[in-house]
This record gives structure tokens, sequence and C-alpha cells, in this order.
């Protein structure tokens, strides 16, 4: 009785055990099948004409997407001008004169920003710069792309300046300068690395970003000559390529996927590898 | 209030001095509080602007529908009459599907690579799956839509054949369905729910493992009699996490859900998702209360993922007291 009961426990172990192991061959296994077929397509359908050439009109092959490559670098500089130097500052704040109930509502909320689904950021962008302009904008792009990168901005800031010691501000202090002084010149420069590694990450996630692009920057399909005007981004074009009809565009939505996730996880690997003496990185 | 004079500023290191105490601090830290100060407060107030924004452009839609909005099925654009059900429909359903295939999935894998797998293989296999979780979501639905649904179109058969009997499985499949859509979102919180739970798992501390085999019980048993309820609440609340991100989803879903607003019991047919229709509709929707019900449905949305959130927070940071 008792030799059964250990071998029906020696058993479940053993089974249990494989199932686990198998949920992991199923998890990553797919993970890596989704990606390498993405790799193997996207690289052979990439021709030196997606970065030089603008779309072409439907039904002549060829071209390619200069102008959504450029667009998507006019969307991350303008949200970079409108998220890091909030975040950064509110970073600053929470790490550095932080501790009151103020700081704690300041956490919270940036944490419920940062819950916000894409999409109803966009929404916002729409109201605040679409509906007064009456017209689709790279400003508004920008400014949801934007309004995205604050809660991670904020987050790494505050991580990568409560990980300087203590003992960096309290000699700054010592040698008699102001706290002014010593966060700009002390604890902020031993900060550097990490921070400039969160920003790196923080274009890295937004880049990919689609859905509140949709209704604000819109989507062009030749240069945009402004910043008021319609844009075109890598994302948005993967979107609508892939649910046109035509085989010639989704080979362009395999190359441009290609180029995204290329630029993508490349930052997260450098980010990671600079990173890796820290265990935890901002989300 | 003329404070005393203070000779040596105060407590050093990163100082919690209240909003009181400013006026203390030194030549430039004025300057210096004001201006973080204000960034802090503009991210309040931006988030507020936010609420603001969606509540007031709801307007017309919130006054001429009412709370039906949310128990109404009918969307016609052409007669102005709109309802959210069919969107809220999907969006849970899909979700819920996501997370009966993600949370078995997830979740052993993350007991797998906690709990049996060599250290350097289980950080090898974090690692990369830690890098899908940075994957854009429109590539997601740009694999589901040429990988995933060819993919399911072969399995589909099976599927019926097992389990056609129920309304769940019946009825034609097209490809794009609610089916598809939960298990591109599936793939898509996987990474979350391993990269969490696995992190939970790994700060149990030893001593409940060695007390555990020392009574004599296998592996397995002290695996999921004693390491995981431990770390039980830490696990939730990567589940929640992930349902709040199935919910926002928009590209994934928008590209393999169907977007077709009706209710159907069958899961194989194509549906639609909150995300979807405001991705699909926005730049079309003429007409005030076309835009007002879709900004409404906006709104909706926002305030499911924020107690989805606020949930997930709550067990994550009760998980985090444990780990002292």
């Amino acid at each position: 009785m008792t030799n059964l009961l250990t071998l029906r426990r020696k058993t479940v172990n053993i089974v249990m055990l494989t199932v686990t192991g198998m949920c992991t061959l199923i998890a990553a296994g797919t993970l890596v099948y989704i990606l390498g077929y993405l790799f193997v397509h996207g690289a052979t359908s990439l021709t030196w004409d997606f970065f030089t050439k603008l779309p072409t009109p439907v039904g002549e092959s060829g071209g390619g997407m200069a102008n959504a490559i450029v667009g998507s670098g006019k969307l991350l500089l303008l949200a970079s001008l409108f998220g890091i130097p909030i975040g950064f500052l509110g970073g600053v704040y929470l790490a550095e004169f932080g501790g009151s109930t103020f700081s704690y509502v300041v956490r919270y909320v940036t944490d419920l920003l940062n819950g916000v689904p894409s999409i109803v950021i966009g929404i916002f962008a729409y109201t605040m710069v679409v509906l007064p302009q009456k017209h689709f904008s790279t400003l508004a792009g920008g400014l949801a792309l934007g309004v995205m990168m604050i809660p991670i901005a904020v987050r790494s800031t505050e991580e990568f300046l409560r990980a300087v010691p203590n003992s960096l501000r309290e000699g700054a202090m010592a040698l008699g300068a102001s706290k002014a002084k010593s966060i700009l010149t002390v604890v902020i420069p031993a900060a550097k690395n990490g921070i400039m590694t969160g920003i790196m990450l923080n274009l890295a996630r937004v880049a990919g970003e689609t859905a509140p692009l949709l209704f604000t920057s819109f989507g062009n399909r030749y240069w945009s000559s402004g910043w008021e005007q319609p844009i075109s981004a890598l994302p948005v074009m993967i979107f609508t390529y892939a649910i046109a009809p035509y085989e010639d565009w989704h080979k362009q939505a395999w190359a441009a996927g290609f180029v995204l996730l290329t630029m993508v996880l490349t930052v997260n690997i450098i980010a990671r590898a600079v990173l890796s003496k820290r265990k935890h990185i901002a989300r | 209030m003329a404070a005393t004079p203070t000779t040596v500023s105060t407590s050093p290191g990163p100082v919690r001095s209240a909003p009181g105490d400013w006026q203390r601090l030194r030549s430039g830290d004025e300057a210096a509080y004001v201006i973080t100060f204000m960034a802090a407060a503009g991210i309040l107030a931006i988030t507020g602007l936010l609420v603001l924004e969606l509540y007031t452009n709801s307007s017309a839609s919130r006054g001429k529908f009412g709370w039906s909005f949310l128990i109404t099925s009918t969307w016609d654009p052409v007669n102005d009459q709109f309802g959210a059900l069919p969107f809220i429909y999907g969006t849970v359903v899909t979700s819920i599907l996501a997370l009966l295939i993600g949370i078995p999935l997830g979740v052993g894998a993350a007991i797998f690579l906690a709990e049996l797998a060599p250290p350097k293989i289980s950080d090898a296999l974090t690692f990369l799956i830690e890098l899908l979780a940075a994957v854009p979501s429109v590539i997601y639905g740009l694999l589901g839509v040429f990988v995933l649904i060819p993919i399911l179109r072969q399995i589909e058969p099976f599927l019926k054949a097992a389990l056609g009997w129920t309304p769940f499985f019946s009825g034609p499949f097209y490809g794009v369905s609610l089916f598809s859509a939960g298990v591109v979102l599936a793939v898509m919180i996987i990474p979350f729910i391993i990269s969490i739970s696995r992190e939970v798992i790994l700060a149990v501390p030893g001593d409940q493992r060695e007390a555990a085999l020392a009574l004599g019980a296998t592996r397995w048993e002290t695996t999921w009699d004693i390491v995981v309820p431990y770390a039980k609440k830490g696990i939730m609340g990567s589940i929640f996490l992930a349902l709040a991100r199935s919910l926002g989803e928009t590209m994934a879903v928008t590209m393999v859900v169907g977007n077709d607003p009706k209710i159907k019991a069958s899961l194989l047919a194509p549906g639609y998702s909150i995300a979807a229709v405001i991705a699909n509709e926005f730049t079309e929707a003429t007409g005030q209360l076309y835009t007002s019900a879709l900004i409404e449905l906006g709104l909706v949305l926002f305030a499911l993922t924020i107690v989805i959130n606020g949930i997930a927070r709550l067990l994550i940071i009760g998980a985090d007291k444990y780990k002292t």
C-alpha cells in the first residue's frame, strides 16, 4: 500500500515536471518560430530601394518606404522633446526631493498613465491637437508618442538616481555644494549611463507604437512637407500594407517589419548588456 | 514663520523634505525644486487632462444613450445608433481566451525556469523571452495574419471534430475570428507572465523548499504545495498585468479579429474589440455623435484597464512585502 502511494507520488512528480518543461518548450518554441519566420521572410523581402524610394502606386512593383523611415524619426524627435524633459525632471523630483504624499500621488498617477492603452492616448492627442487644428499633423503624432514616453522616463530616471550611493551626495555637500549643485554635478553624472539607456529603451518602445498614430499623424504616401502635415511612420505602414489585398504590399510589410524589429531588438540587447550589472530593468 | 537660519543643510541623501521646508534649501535649490516640482505636477496635469478630454468629448454620446450605451448591441452609424456591447463582449472574450491559453503555459514555464532548469539555461531562455516582450504589437499582428491564421486553418477541422458539439466551436471559420485574436494575445502576454512569475518564484526563500524536501516531499510536491502558494500573490499580479495589456491591445487584435460588430456564441466567428473599433472607424467617423460614441468607447476601455492595473499593482506590492 505504502509502496503504491510512493509510486504514485513519484509518477506525479515526473509527469508534472515534464509538463512544465513542455510548457517552456512550447512557449519559447512558438516565440522563436514566429520571430525566425519574420527574420527569414523579412530579410528576403528587403531591397536597397526600401530605404531610398517612396512607396509606389497600387499595381506598380518596387518602391520603398524612405518617407516612413524619416517620418518615424521626426515623430520620435518630437516625442523626445516633449516626453523626456518632463519625465526626466519628474524623476529627479521623485528621487531627490520626494517623500511626501505628493510624490506618492505622482508615482501612482505615473503608473496609471503607463497602463493607459496606447489607443486612448491617441484619442487624447486627437482631441488636443487634431480637433482644434482640423487636420492631422506630425505634431499630434509627436504629442501622442511623447505622452507615452513620460511614465517610463520618470520611472527609469528615479530608479537610476536612487541607485547612486548616498555617500556621493554627502561628499558633495560636505564640500559645500548646494543640493542643486550636488544633484547637477555629482548625482546625475553618476547615473548618466543608466538614464541614457533608459531613454534608448523608451524610444525603442514608442518607435513600434502604431495605434496612437492612426488618427494623429495619420499617414502620407509622399514626403511630409512640414510639422503641420500628416506624416507616415514605419509601424503604421506595416499595418496598412499587411491588411491590403496586394501581394506586393505584403512583401513591403515584411521588409518594414524586419527593419523595425531589428532596430527595436538591437537597442534592447545593447541596453541589457549595459545594464547587466543591475538586476531589475525599468519597464 | 521666519525660519531659524540653518547653517548646515538638512539630512543628506535622497532628502525627504516635505514641500513646506523648501524655503530652507540653499541658493539655487529653490529653482531646482520648483522646476522639478513643476514637471512632476505636469504629469498629474496631463493625466487629469486626458481623463477630462475623454469625458467632455464623449458628452454627446453619454447624453443621448446614457448607461444603456454599455448594454446595447446595435452599432449602426448610418442611423446614429450606438451601443458598446459587441465590443465589450469581444474585448472580454478575446482576453479570457488569451488568459486560458497563456496562464498554464506561462506559469508552467515560469515554474520550470525558476525551479528546475539549470541557471545558465534558465537565464538564456529568460533573456530571450523578455526580449519578446519588446516586440511591437503591429509585428505580432503581421505574424498573426500571415503565420498564425494559416496554421489555425489547418488545425480547425480537428478543433471542430473534438469540440464542434459545443456552441463555441460551431459555424464556418474564415481565419479571422475571436479565437485567432485570443491566440495572438496569448502569444503576446506569455512573456509577461513568465518574466514576472519567474522572478516572484525565485524570491521564495530557500528554506521553504529545504524544509519541504527534508520532510520527504518530492520535487513537484515542494514546488506545487509550498513554493507556488508562497508566490501566489505575485503570480496573480502578473496575470492581472497581462490581462490589462490584452484588454487594451489594439493592433494585433484589429488585424486578426475580423471586425464584425455582432455577438455570436461561436469563437470561430469574426468579432470586434473596443480598441479595434476605435482604430478602424475613428478616421472615418462622420458626424459628432459617431466620434463621440467612439471616444466614449475609449473612456470605457480606460476605466477597464485602470481597474485591472490597480488590482495588479496591489497584488504585486503585496507580494513585494513577502520578499524581505
